[in-house]
């Protein structure tokens, strides 16, 4: 795969007439600061990296060529497969994008459901990030609080769909199942720990000087390249724009609760950080008030037709996933498979900044900048 | 198919493969053989068995001598190999096609007419669910995959609304469907939409500018939240795309998202773009030919169409001349052929 992508040059007359040498780094495709199959050809000179490549591809399985052969219902479990961090984003998007071609009603308790569901999961997500990023830095402590907490999460989501990460939870119309029963309180109880806990995480890292020093002023870039590069979500909203699709083009059930949209404005790996544990923040306010809304009782999946068949045409809607804007577009042609589905995935698209982030940084610096924009190969490579 | 599995270097894949086929082709027309003798087979049959007993010829040097071919050779061995590939897929189809033609009315439309009457039939009596399944026949005919403009969704309702008086006795088994293409055909008339204002202002800006034979049609896309969305002419598409960044009314500095579409007798290109300053969303299709398909590349205008338009390039083989660096990119670089295209075949047997 991609033999000719980089040449090195051999430097023989410099001044002192010492020798350099341009060397060529292979990242990956199995390093452990990549979080999956993920390959960064670098050229170093020295400690400074002249040139990066990034090579991808190897966990891609073709989902979108598959689901050409499958009906709407049989493509939900292969979305959780994308962004297996946080699978509930994914299966909403593929719902929100068949059912806004049929133009189908939810209930509202499915509707509180998937809120809470998709709330939790980007708590989920971005522990895995924090204890996976400090990791990275060389901290191990916060990966291990990070994953006992979010292991609460996945104990919910197993009493609620059975599964721990590929939940395969939501459904054209509403979701599979209803909460059992005490679910809702566990949750509720869950949401008042992780509150504290998440003031636990600050005190033990946030304020950490090594750990500011080693994150301040890296991989920065300001807002006109972040839109440049469509980027979005975190990597956006660091740079200073205040934008949300939770709250900007408001899908589910969103706009009724009070949240903020964090930002910062340095656009930094410090930036990226402080605006992600803002979000746990704002998920756990909008947690609390949905949690307290919970309807009692209610359907979990609206009317929907045995056969789903979409209306002969094309949609493309994008959700607020945990890494950034998710989007699907799907072209019918009212039969019961798409006759073309196509995921905008976020980390597939805010990875397109780092060769430009990676020139001529230290070297020392490239797990660094990677870790920040947060992504998830199994989506990258789709 | 594959029997060995040893190193899967290039040269072995294609001889193995080819090994592979020629042996496949071999026990095909054994078996096609065969068959003649039971009973005679439709001429169909015997021009597929023709045209790959000629693809076989063609193979046939190939597969020997493939670890001494030069690079060059090889990849335009690997060419010829998925482009046989292709033509035998073809006439297989064709084959298949003529026998189906003898049963009559055996398409894909038939069987989803046939499996509405059953289920009219259930509830009424059957000469109602014949009806309905003709009215079903009739509507599909008329909303058949053509041009995804304004003029099919509305000769695609008018269709459905006659089916609909024409199957009144079988409303039951349909009303799934009936509802939903009714409810978008009372409400095309009804109330415009509330992006039709932007959209006027788009076509005004865009027209002004560059004449009106640049765009092929505009409309609402009541399916995807109403967005307005923009067929615009593949030659003049890099020019367009640069003005609707640059100027301070349209202002679409983001691009969301870039995909390639394959309706068989064309591609599409799909762009959304959004505008931060405007908060307005934008659908832009740019249309190409399947066999030269090429649209202008945008990397230079928005530079996240880069991967995108790899990506695009990668599945669909749809070019993107002014793209810096256009090579695959999630797929190796030795593959062949284009995943996503319709008449798509896997050349590599051991994958």
């Amino acid at each position: 795969m991609n033999q000719n992508i980089l040449t090195t040059s051999v430097d023989t007359s410099s001044e002192n007439g010492i020798r350099t040498e341009e060397m060529l780094l292979n990242v990956g495709p199995q390093h452990p600061s990549t979080h999956g199959v993920f390959r960064l050809v670098v050229k170093i000179d020295g400690e400074t990296i002249k040139e990066a490549i990034p090579v991808m591809g190897y966990l891609h399985r073709g989902t979108e060529k598959l689901a050409e052969n499958l009906n709407y219902t049989q493509i939900i479990p292969y979305t959780d497969r994308m962004d297996y961090v946080s699978a509930m984003t994914n299966n909403y998007v593929l719902c929100h994008a068949v059912e806004t071609m049929m133009g189908l009603e939810i209930p509202e308790r499915a509707q509180f459901l998937r809120l809470i569901a998709m709330e939790l999961n980007r708590v989920a997500s971005h522990l895995v990030w924090w204890g996976t990023y400090l990791l990275d830095i060389g901290a191990m402590g916060p990966f291990l609080y990070a994953f006992r907490d979010r292991e609460m999460i996945l104990d919910l989501f197993n009493e609620l769909c059975g599964a721990r990460m590929t939940f395969n939870y939501m459904r054209i119309g509403g979701v599979k199942w209803d909460a059992p029963p005490g679910w809702v309180d566990k949750a509720k109880e869950f949401v008042q720990y992780m509150k504290k806990e998440l003031n636990n995480y600050h005190q033990l890292v946030s304020g950490n000087e090594i750990f500011i020093s080693r994150i301040k002023g890296i991989g920065k870039f300001d807002t006109s390249t972040a839109l440049d590069y469509s980027l979005s979500g975190v990597m956006l909203r660091a740079t200073g724009v205040k934008w949300d699709l939770r709250k900007d083009e408001p899908y589910c059930i969103y706009d009724r609760f009070d949240f903020d949209v964090p930002t910062a404005t340095e656009g930094d790996c410090m930036a990226r950080y402080q605006v992600r544990m803002a979000e746990i923040e704002q998920s756990l306010r909008i947690l609390e008030q949905a949690l307290e809304q919970f309807p009692s009782e209610g359907e979990v999946i609206g009317k929907v037709p045995r056969v789903i068949r979409p209306p002969a045409g094309e949609t493309y809607v994008r959700i607020e996933s945990p890494r950034g804007e998710i989007g699907c577009y799907i072209a019918s042609q009212g039969k019961d498979k798409p006759w073309r589905l196509k995921f905008r995935r976020p980390s597939f698209t805010n990875l397109q900044i780092l060769p430009t982030l990676l020139q001529g940084e230290s070297l020392a610096n490239m797990i660094v900048i990677l870790g920040s924009i947060d992504i998830v190969l199994g989506e990258v490579d789709c | 198919m594959s029997e060995e599995k040893r190193r899967p270097t290039p040269e072995e894949k294609a001889q193995a493969a080819a090994e592979a086929r020629a042996k496949a082709e071999a026990l095909r027309k054994l078996r096609e053989q065969e068959e003649q003798g039971a009973e005679a087979a439709p001429p169909a049959q015997e021009e597929a068995q023709a045209q790959a007993a000629d693809s076989q010829e063609e193979v046939a040097p190939v597969a020997k001598p493939v670890s001494e071919m030069t690079p060059e050779e090889k990849a335009a061995a690997k060419k010829a190999a998925a482009a046989e590939a292709i033509a035998k897929a073809k006439a297989a189809k064709e084959a298949k096609e003529s026998a189906q033609q003898g049963d009559g009315a055996s398409s894909a439309e038939g069987a989803d007419a046939e499996a509405k009457a059953k289920a009219a039939a259930a509830a009424k009596a059957k000469a109602a669910a014949a009806a309905a399944a003709k009215a079903k026949a009739e509507r599909e005919a008329g909303g058949s995959p053509a041009d995804g403009g304004d003029d099919d969704a509305k000769a695609k309702a008018a269709a459905a609304a006659k089916a609909k008086a024409a199957a009144a006795a079988a409303a039951k088994a349909k009303a799934a469907q009936a509802t939903g293409d009714g409810a978008e055909a009372a409400e095309t008339p009804k109330a415009p939409s509330k992006n039709q204002p932007y959209l006027d202002k788009y076509v005004l800006r865009i027209t002004e500018k560059f004449g009106k034979e640049v765009l092929e049609a505009s409309y609402i896309n009541e399916l995807a939240k109403e967005v307005p969305t923009l067929v615009i002419q593949n030659e003049r598409w890099h020019e367009i795309a640069q003005f609707l960044k640059e100027d301070g009314q349209l202002a679409f500095e983001y691009l969301s998202d870039l995909h390639g579409v394959d309706y068989e007798d064309r591609m599409e290109v799909y762009y959304h773009l959004y505008s931060y300053k405007n908060r307005q969303s934008l659908a832009v299709k740019v249309k190409t030919s399947r066999e030269q398909s090429s649209v202008p590349s945008v990397m230079d205008v928005w530079n996240g169409a880069n991967w995108n338009e790899r990506e695009t390039f990668d599945l669909l083989g749809i070019h993107f001349p002014g793209h810096k660096d256009l090579r695959r990119i999630l797929l190796p670089d030795d593959w062949v052929g284009y995943p996503l295209r319709k008449d798509y075949v896997q050349y590599d047997e051991e994958v």
